[in-house]
């Protein structure tokens, strides 16, 4: 089986999961299966869906970034004020926004690379100064806004989905045509797999690495600006634990934490299915402690879905023969 | 099961023996008569067949050498001995009785120990930690570690490392060192038969002798010892039986004085190696490629000048840790300098990074391959075009997934890895293989000055000897070549100069028309014995 045909299996196996849990919903509540219901889901997710799929690229690399939350509040938090008390045009309010998730992402990537310390304590500083600023900058209040920003969320005429929606699955695509068909894309995997393998090849991996968490800033900006046009306000406390669904989307969609394996599709289908299992418990009747309690089981048991797959096309079946060095396809071809 | 006493070991061990029925206790076989182990028809395969009808025997006290090429099924032998992986069929007897292990702790309490090929030692954890890891004195959980280092301290003189300090983080010791200690290991468990799978890899020559030492001693106490590996000198020193293994069976058992290497390898192969002779053709040797002037590179690169020629083969002998690796790495730009000048033709040039390194046309094959060269998980392509992969794209960045499979194609199938498809995912090949696929990568990015280190380390026969008709190729076509290697015979073989380090310096250059092992080894060892005079006069 080529690669092609190998990708096109594991999206269908996602489409599937995620169709799955859509008909169990269904079956248990005879409203969940509306158009409402698709309308609804397509126009909460475009803020998570972006992260995600920066966030996607960035644990390839074998990074993590937890301000991604954080960052978030502050993007939308500066299109407020710029559009509230600054008065700019709706353009520049959104530069302003995602130039602003640029800076906190390429701050991430300079200060983890730099000076070599795990993103993980780097991105968990930023989470702290971001949500910090993000009050200084509102003054703790949320801010509305109106109906400046709210059109980028509203269904388009003759569409049951919003802008924001399409640009997300842009963002997707373009994300899995970057990870799969570009230079850019292979350092990223290759980054992930073995770094040092990667300088040694003639390859400086730093600028990369900085530049894939620029990237995720950048599309926090944006998710920013879709979470305000959203709610149509500026609210401070926008996407607290954001980077944990991000981070459960990218894991549900089997891309490794240990880096150099993962697909930007798979993790658009992890958050159609946190979204779908929120939904569905909600219209279900479930107790918000309740729905935790089941989002984490999935969460956990995806991994071991994933790593139990991995078993069995024999990726660690390798693993064993390669720390004991026999070569099984020495004589496979004269 | 805090305590393990000596008398729960045996109930275990007896349970290792159960697992297919032991027979009544009267109709056992005398244990003292037979052989120590005997296997007969063992039969195992991953899809392929990898054991056919394998059939071995040893004898208390004998040292047992096993041989083959890479894929044998040595290293599958050594694991189903030491319970690591289970067999699909044939009777193994150890000490007359069945012998079934269902895990490596239930072979090592039946006393079947192996020492593995790759180091097992955790670096940041104590010498003595790491000797009784799987068995650590404790009281209600806690460590007794006076118990402990006191053990350790006998099990290490055991080695000859009597005089180093059991508490000792691991990672302070030598690769020579510590794998001394992992056998220090073996031996302080009640080991009956211990198997040593390529044991002096990386050991330098006296630490090889100290290691011959305790197999000597080892056998004189009636322990039988099954030893791997691929260096014909030493199995010839140590072995008193040799077994030639080819694609899974037995070839032939000889006694160890009566047959010689080539007749071995030729067996090993199952045809002829055309013999390899040090320039049979005489390939003309060009102009300078490459001078290094006074490089220093850290405590191990002190002062290092040479020129290499396009065409030449140049080889740099020296004991481990004499710089030899540091020097390469240094040159390519892996490691800082502290000073020095290269130049590549008549071009000073400043290499930082590898980059820099291959923007000059240098290209480096590292020692480790694993750790420093290859994307493991990733196909053969992916890792074949990873220094040009901006040549198999076109101006937006675009990969042109064809170019690449076309680049593979030509490289790899000119090297001859074998492999079912370029898609193949590169840890599924043998070490040879892999080996020629980093050499591809180098080819594809058109280095006209290539650095090997140990390019045949933990390689076959027959994958070395292409290796090394692949070094003469590249030379012949005008590529500067130099070689790192701990095997004296290989270099001796393969260059047409060699250089000879020894304590960060170069202490003696030959043409093959003045060197002698034995002058080598003396310029290799004569950085050290300088330093003690000068330590003397001082």
């Amino acid at each position: 089986m080529n690669l092609k045909a190998k990708k096109l299996v594991e999206y269908m196996a996602m489409l599937v999961i995620w169709l799955g849990l859509v008909l169990l919903f269904g079956l248990m509540s005879h409203n969940f299966l509306s158009e409402r219901t698709f309308v609804t889901l397509a126009n909460r997710i475009p803020a998570l869906t972006v992260v995600a799929a920066g966030m996607t690229l960035v644990l390839i690399i074998g990074g993590i970034d937890l301000s991604v939350g954080s960052v978030l509040g502050l993007c939308g938090a500066v299109v407020g004020l710029a559009l509230v008390n600054f008065h700019l045009p709706f353009w520049a309010a959104i530069l302003l926004g995602l130039g602003v998730g640029l800076g906190a992402g390429t701050l991430n990537g300079l200060v983890s690379v730099g000076f070599g310390i795990p993103s993980f304590i780097v991105s968990l500083g930023m989470l702290e100064i971001a949500r910090g600023l993000a009050y200084l900058t509102t003054n703790s209040q949320t801010k509305y806004i109106g109906g400046a920003v709210e059109g980028l969320s509203t269904p388009v005429a003759g569409l049951a989905v919003s802008p924001a929606f399409l640009i997300a699955v842009l963002v997707v695509v373009a994300g899995q045509v970057v990870l799969s068909r570009t230079v850019f894309g292979r350092y990223l995997i290759a980054i992930g797999t073995n770094e040092q393998a990667v300088r040694l090849a003639g390859i400086n991996p730093k600028p990369v690495k900085i530049a894939v968490f620029a990237l995720l800033g950048l599309l926090t900006g944006l998710g920013g600006v879709f979470y305000t046009s959203r709610l149509g306000s500026s609210d401070p406390n926008a996407g607290v634990g954001l980077e944990l669904s991000a981070i459960a989307a990218v894991v549900i969609g089997g891309t490794s934490l240990m880096g150099g394996r993962g697909s930007v599709v798979n993790t658009f289908f992890g958050v159609l299915i946190i979204a779908t299992l929120e939904a569905g418990l909600a219209q279900v009747g479930a107790s918000e402690p309740t729905k935790r309690v089941i989002t984490g089981v999935v969460i956990v048991g995806a991994v071991i879905l994933d790593a139990w797959r991995h078993h069995l096309t024999g990726k660690k079946f390798m693993l064993l023969k390669q720390l004991f060095s026999r070569p099984p396809s020495s004589k496979s071809t004269p | 099961m805090a305590n393990a006493g000596p008398l729960h070991q045996s109930e275990v061990r007896s349970s290792a023996f159960t697992r297919s029925g032991t027979p009544p206790e009267g109709l056992t076989p005398n244990p003292a008569s037979g052989p120590l182990l005997q296997v007969t028809r063992l039969q195992k395969s991953y899809n392929v067949p990898v054991l056919v009808d394998f059939s071995f025997a040893l004898e208390r006290g004998e040292v047992h050498a096993l041989v083959g090429s890479n894929g044998a099924g040595k290293s599958t032998f050594a694991r189903i001995l030491s319970g690591l992986t289970d067999r699909d069929g044939g009777d193994i007897q150890l000490e007359g009785r069945p012998y079934n292990p269902g895990s490596k702790r239930e072979a090592e309490h039946a006393g079947v120990i192996m020492v593995l090929q790759e180091l097992n030692v955790i670096g940041t954890m104590s010498i003595a930690e790491n000797i009784f890891l799987n068995r650590l004195p404790r009281r209600g959980g806690f460590l007794r570690f006076v118990g402990l280092h006191n053990e350790a301290r006998q099990a290490l003189s055991r080695v000859g490392l009597g005089g180093v300090d059991p508490s000792t983080p691991a990672g302070f010791l030598g690769v020579g060192q510590q794998q001394l200690v992992e056998i220090a290991g073996a031996l302080s468990q009640n080991c009956r038969l211990l198997i040593l799978d390529e044991p002096t890899a990386a050991l330098t020559d006296p630490e090889i002798e100290q290691l011959f030492e305790n197999i000597r001693q080892l056998q004189k106490e009636g322990v039988g010892i099954i030893y791997v590996s691929h260096r014909m000198d030493e199995i010839r020193r140590i072995a008193d039986r040799i077994t030639v293994m080819r694609d899974g069976r037995v070839v032939a058992t000889h006694q160890a004085g009566d047959v010689t290497p080539a007749e071995l390898v030729r067996e090993m192969v199952g045809h002829d190696l055309p013999e390899r002779k040090k320039s049979v053709v005489e390939r003309p040797v060009g102009e300078v490629a490459l001078r290094v002037r006074n490089l220093r590179a850290g405590d191990q690169v002190r002062d290092v000048s040479f020129e290499l020629r396009r065409g030449e083969i140049l080889g740099i002998a020296g004991l481990i840790g004499s710089g030899r690796t540091e020097t390469l790495r240094a040159i390519f730009g892996a490691d800082a300098k502290d000073g020095g000048e290269i130049l590549v033709g008549e071009q000073p040039v400043v290499i930082r990074s590898p980059a820099d390194a291959l923007r000059a046309g240098i290209g480096l094959v590292p020692e480790d391959r694993k750790q420093d060269g290859l994307l493991l998980p990733q196909p053969i392509r992916v890792n074949t075009t990873l220094s040009t992969i901006a040549r198999h794209a076109n101006a937006g960045g675009w990969l042109d997934t064809r170019a690449e499979t076309k680049t593979t194609e030509s490289f790899c199938g000119r090297l001859q890895v074998q492999c079912t498809s370029h898609e193949q995912t590169i840890g599924e090949l043998s070490g040879g293989n892999q080996q020629k696929v980093v050499i591809a990568r180098w080819l594809a990015r058109d280095c006209r000055i290539l650095l090997f280190d140990e390019p045949t380390r933990g390689i076959d026969v027959a994958a070395k000897h292409t290796i090394y008709q692949l070094l003469h190729d590249l030379a012949a076509e005008g590529k500067a070549v130099m070689v790192v290697s701990s095997e004296l015979v290989e270099l001796m073989a393969l260059c047409d100069r060699l250089l000879v380090m020894s304590q960060g310096r170069i202490t003696a250059e030959f043409t093959p028309d003045e060197w002698t092992q034995e002058k080598i080894t003396q310029a290799a060892f004569s950085g050290y014995l300088d330093q003690k005079e000068s330590a003397i006069a001082t």
